[in-house]
């Protein structure tokens, strides 16, 4: 799975104003990367995730996934991309409430139309990973924060994405709860998850080895890191 | 998404919400028994009346001699001759008056009727105890006498009364039998009148001719050729359509039914106006529904949920809402109309094809009202659905 930017530009019209939100940025992910997207709040890199994860398209420029184009898709097309292709970890979890662990984690693969035997078992498999197999049937109003982000995580891996972009997964999260979550994702890297992280902290970018700084919407820093 | 996982998650969220949802369903179950109800009223009315016409006598025809000039009436005589015409089964020539009746000391004013043994064919009388009248009677000018059961009830109590003699206006008559009870009809009470033989009572009445003749065709295809018959000769007799008139019971049955088909039909529409009603508010709180629900669709989306996915997960909801208020409303409606059937003792039917009817339509208004929020849920951008708070 590659991921490739060319001249990606994000433009929001208020009134006569024309915002760029993202300003011609090229950037190329390889498969197996785990990088870091970091920039203050405002500085597009919210803007740069949604295109990356399929949720928006852009204004201009080109979006090569795989090397298919997928940045003039319609919605219900970006919807089965996201559905195989991507896995969504949140800063807040995302979870559905009135929805057991078990049934948030299997979500996906009831969209992707999988048989329910097969469906239960990955979802299962997946629940293990996170090490949560003794919580399935519990409701995500019942579990601890760091929990409810483990049981997104293995939402975001049921489907067998090649991709997981993580949205401040941490940011919720107490400092003991933040580090377990970063093990588990940093594991999946380690398995060969193309892992993208959208942060404003620091320390939670370090753990990655390719660092990118967002600035006004255009990338200012590119570095990787030991 | 399983079509049953989503009717399952609803059931989950109506439960949720359990105010909410009742109120919800609250308008469909009004608009569902009120039409159940109503619609159950009006075809009562239609079936009460129906059997009414029918129970004066099949292939009935009646003939009315309007005006009072007295050449205008018919003689037996003339009556009798009409037999030969094809497709007559029975002619039942009536005279007809007002007597009181009086047993020892008992008097009771009612109606009466001088008829030939015809009659009990074509009006569909049955004789509980004693005879009916016959040629006999009617060519002797007898003075004998059949009773409704009001008026053998008015005289006699519970005891039976053939055998006894009565006095009509005066005159001595012997009762020979008791008519069956038979209840009302368009023409009148059945059961409060007296039967004479049609000679005795020109005679008792001191009328002459006879105004009323009920003619019973032999088959209903036999019906419309009678009627022109009669119609000729009646014409050629008195040179006035006005002057009489030849009505039959098939016609009197589809005018009854015309009229209360559209007081069924005003009444249905009435009901289906709250049936309505409730679909809106289904409308209103999926709106709410969807808006709360907004962030959920976000999380749908972003993991894979196309739209049709969500227009089937709201339209699903829509239609559990709509189609449980259909069943309370059905159990409601049908308790309902029996209720009031038994109350106000009128006739009331609730038929499946209603039933099936109205909940087809608390259906229908579901995925109606339900169509405009779920399309409203699945048209949301994922990205704003997300930043929802």
């Amino acid at each position: 799975m590659m991921i490739k930017l060319v001249d990606i530009s994000k433009f929001y019209h208020t009134g006569s104003v024309t915002l760029a939100a993202l300003d011609k940025v090229n950037l190329e992910i390889k498969n197996g990367e785990m990088i870091a997207i970091m920039g203050p709040s405002g500085s597009g890199k919210s803007t740069l995730m949604n295109m990356i994860g399929c949720l928006d398209v852009p204004s201009e420029g080109r979006y090569l996934l795989d090397e298919r184009e997928v940045s003039r898709l319609k919605e219900d097309d970006l919807s089965e991309i996201r559905n195989k292709k991507i896995g969504f970890i949140f800063q807040s979890f995302n979870l559905l409430p009135k929805l057991t662990a078990l049934e948030n984690v299997e979500l996906p693969l009831i969209y992707r139309g999988m048989q329910t035997a097969e469906r239960r078992q990955s979802s299962v498999a997946a629940l293990n990973m996170v090490g949560l197999s003794d919580r399935m049937h519990h409701k995500p109003t019942e579990l601890s924060g760091g929990q409810q982000q483990r049981v997104a995580i293995a939402r975001a891996l049921a489907g067998n994405p090649p991709v997981i972009l993580a949205d401040e997964p941490t940011g919720n999260l107490d400092s003991r709860s933040g580090v377990e979550v970063m093990e588990i994702i940093r594991d999946l890297n380690e398995k060969g998850k193309t892992v993208i992280l959208i942060t404003h902290d620091m320390e939670i970018a370090r753990q990655a080895r390719r660092i990118i700084s967002i600035q006004d919407g255009c990338i200012v820093k590119d570095e990787e890191v030991a | 998404m399983g079509v049953w996982q989503i009717i399952k998650l609803a059931i989950a969220g109506i439960r949720a919400n359990k105010m909410r949802s009742f109120l919800t369903m609250l308008g469909v179950i009004i608009g569902v028994a009120a039409v159940i109800v109503l619609v159950s009223i009006g075809e009562g009315a239609s079936k009460s009346v129906t059997d009414r016409i029918e129970g004066m006598g099949s292939n009935l025809i009646s003939v009315t001699i309007r005006g009072n000039q007295s050449s205008a009436t018919l003689s037996y005589d003339e009556v009798q001759g009409w037999k030969e015409r094809a497709g007559i089964q029975g002619l039942a020539p009536i005279v007809n008056g007002n007597v009181s009746v009086k047993y020892g000391s008992n008097k009771y004013d009612t109606g009466l009727e001088g008829v030939n043994e015809e009659y009990q064919e074509v009006r569909n009388h049955k004789v509980q105890a004693g005879r009916f009248i016959l040629p006999m009677d009617v060519s002797l000018r007898q003075k004998v006498v059949l009773l409704g059961t009001e008026v053998s009830t008015e005289l006699f109590g519970n005891m039976n009364p053939v055998g006894e003699t009565v006095k009509i206006n005066g005159t001595n008559f012997k009762v020979v039998g008791l008519l069956e009870e038979k209840g009302s009809e368009s023409m009148g009470s059945n059961d409060d009148k007296v039967l004479i033989p049609l000679t005795t009572a020109e005679r008792l009445l001191n009328s002459k001719g006879i105004r009323s003749v009920y003619v019973q065709a032999e088959s209903p295809e036999m019906v419309d050729l009678v009627v022109t018959q009669i119609d000729n000769i009646l014409f050629r007799k008195t040179n006035d359509a006005e002057s009489y008139r030849v009505f039959n019971q098939a016609e009197m049955l589809s005018t009854v039914n015309e009229v209360t088909g559209t007081l069924t039909a005003m009444l249905g529409g009435i009901a289906a106006i709250s049936l309505l009603v409730g679909g809106i508010g289904i409308m209103n709180i999926m709106l709410v529904s969807v808006t709360e629900r907004t962030r959920e669709i976000g999380i749908r989306k972003a993991i894979g949920a196309k739209r049709k996915d969500i227009l089937r997960q709201f339209l699903i909801e829509a239609l559990v809402v709509s189609s449980s208020g259909g069943i309370i409303g059905i159990i409601l409606g049908t308790g309902g109309a029996n209720l009031l059937g038994s109350i106000m003792a009128m006739e009331t039917v609730v038929s499946l094809k209603i039933m099936a009817l109205a909940f087809g339509f608390s259906l229908f208004i579901g995925v109606v009202f339900g169509m405009y929020p779920a399309n409203k849920a699945a048209k949301m951008n994922p990205i704003e659905a997300l930043r929802f708070e």
